[in-house]
């Protein structure tokens, strides 16, 4: 028999733990699945037992990533008054648009039924495709962190931090405070890239707490003596069987660092795996390069009782996301007939408040951080884009060549995006290539159709389930 | 090709990588595990053979597939370690799991 509930919520970083607390305090039935072992998402990672396990790393992780222990002590008591059904190491690999779930956990496959469905599945980190990135010893800065926060543990040996964004600086400066040997930090972000975000001060201005911590931050790595080299461009990572060096061009001169561990990173986008599979409709956002779904201002997408809420519905950052969960669950509460209309607006009128606050700063991040062109699509024909299947830039390029005019077409020619992440870190490069190509907009070019299941289930796990 | 530092109050494991003893943290995954361990490679790819190490640590890149008690294609970033845990890299293109 198939299990049901009136709210599932799949995720929980800051803004699934804050639609369930929302939810459960309207008296619905609210389950959480997550897929790993402990509640806070990527961003607060480990955040309920880091204070005890490893109170010197909590130190370093520093007052943003402690602010979680709030909401995660929040959610745990409703987790133990028995108002959320909180259910770790549960992975979903299917929703239908009659929100059946089905999902497995430890190896034994199962189907829930909601009335509503609220996705909260977060960011991932935006491919960084340069030559060279598929050797070990290269990832992404964002999983260094995750190496910090979860296992207690930093780079080996030299260090370099490669890319832009706000989290290559946060890193960078983590594992410098944790006694890494950060060797250097080189950023791919320009002069015309500050001319072009300067425009966006005073907006930003609102939200001037983030931006004056961006600019101590990248102090204090140059502080510690760390050479910061901006405007870098033709990335490469070398080595045979793993990476040796990093090698770039800077002010026309070719440059090269040996080194132990390059850790990439260009900002995160949406992980919208979940929200294509069961058929919401996406758009782009060409500011942020990403797609998110078309979302309404309760975060309801296009599929009817699906509402997305945090990162996975656009990058705003982890207060953002817990502000857009509260919102959800206020809508949810109302729309299963807990909140009238009016309740529902009074209170998040200062929901949405806190919310703008928090955003402000989005527009000047998005642009002094904008990726460079040639770093969403590589202009090196021998970079691998496609991880899985090993797929060149040069390929894709022939495939245009010889036709293909969009990211599913290039699929069936090359089995790009056919491997295991199915399409997760080839998809947007993909998408950039083709409309770079054929002039065509990425709204035009368009993305893989993905299918569930959208993770790995095996036939036995599929065989157990009852029919 | 990572170090623990020595703030961690969790107790040791220990997990088996193709058969050979492995220190491991309580909570770790063992994708983690690998990393601190320094290892070169958790697998090979199945199109030109080359070697292979956790990329995203959070269940999206699929680069850290390892075979782990008998399981093949399973993600070690999304797997905890296990007391006595039997791991194995890949090598190649593996079978369907049943």
């Amino acid at each position: 028999m198939t299990e049901a509930c009136d709210v599932a919520i799949v995720g929980a970083g800051p803004a699934g733990m804050a639609a369930a607390v929302e939810i459960a305090g309207a008296g619905l039935s609210v389950v959480v699945l997550d897929e790993q072992p402990e509640p806070g998402g990527q961003i607060y990672r480990n955040i309920s037992t880091n204070a005890a396990n490893a109170p010197e790393i909590n130190g370093i992780l520093g007052p943003d990533y402690r602010r979680g222990e709030a909401l995660a002590r929040d959610f745990a008591e409703n987790c133990d008054a028995g108002r959320i059904d909180y259910r770790r190491d549960a992975t979903v690999w299917q929703v239908d648009d009659d929100l059946a779930i089905h999902l497995s956990r430890s190896g034994t496959a199962s189907d829930l039924r909601a009335r509503r469905i609220v996705v909260a599945t977060g960011a991932m980190e935006r491919p960084v495709p340069i030559p060279g990135w598929t050797l070990p010893g290269v990832m992404g800065a964002g999983a260094a962190q995750i190496m910090l926060k979860a296992a207690h543990a930093v780079p080996d040996g030299p260090v370099v931090l490669a890319g832009c964004g706000a989290l290559l600086l946060l890193v960078g400066q983590q594992l410098l405070d944790a006694g890494a040997e950060v060797a250097a930090l080189l950023e791919t972000t320009r002069w015309s890239d500050y001319l072009a975000a300067a425009p966006m001060l005073p907006g930003a201005l609102r939200g001037h707490a983030g931006l004056r911590k961006g600019i101590a931050m990248r102090r204090r790595i140059r502080q510690a003596g760390v050479p910061i080299h901006s405007g870098v461009s033709a990335l490469s990572a070398v080595g045979t069987y793993r990476v040796e060096a990093v090698r770039f061009t800077q002010g026309g001169a070719v440059r090269a660092l040996p080194l132990e561990t390059l850790l990439l990173h260009q900002g995160v986008v949406p992980n919208t795996q979940l929200t294509r599979q069961v058929g919401c409709v996406h758009e782009w956002n060409a500011v942020q390069r990403c797609w998110r779904p078309v979302l309404d201002d309760w975060g309801n997408a296009s599929v009817d009782g699906i509402a997305v809420a945090g990162d996975g519905g656009g990058i705003g950052g982890a207060e953002a996301a817990a502000v857009a969960g509260r919102i959800a669950g206020l809508e949810t509460a109302h729309r299963l007939g807990k909140l009238s209309a009016a309740e529902r607006d009074a209170r998040a009128a200062p929901l949405r408040r806190e919310l703008a606050g928090h955003l402000a700063i989005r527009p000047l991040l998005d642009t002094l951080f904008r990726p460079r062109d040639d770093m969403l699509a590589p202009a090196d024909a021998e970079t691998v884009v496609c991880r899985c299947e090993e797929v060149t830039a040069g390929a894709i390029r022939d495939a245009v060549a010889l036709g293909a005019t969009g990211p599913n077409q290039a699929k069936a020619y090359l089995r790009c995006g056919m491997g295991p992440c199915q399409g997760r870190f080839c998809g947007l490069t993909v998408a950039e290539i083709i409309a770079a190509e054929t002039g065509l907009s990425m709204e035009e070019t368009g993305y893989y159709r993905i299918r569930p299941p959208i993770k790995p289930v095996t036939l036995g796990e599929l065989a157990g389930i009852d029919a | 090709m990572f170090r623990r530092l020595h703030d961690d109050a969790r107790p040791t494991v220990t997990i088996h990588l193709d058969g050979e003893a492995i220190a491991a943290r309580d909570g770790d995954t063992v994708a983690a595990a690998m990393l601190a361990a320094g290892i070169d490679r958790t697998r090979t790819t199945p199109v030109s053979g080359a070697p292979r190490l956790p990329f995203c640590m959070m269940g999206v890149c699929f680069d850290c597939l390892m075979e782990i008690d008998g399981l093949p294609n399973r993600q070690a970033c999304m797997v905890r370690v296990r007391d006595g845990m039997q791991v194995r890299r890949q090598s190649g293109a593996r079978e369907v799991a049943e």
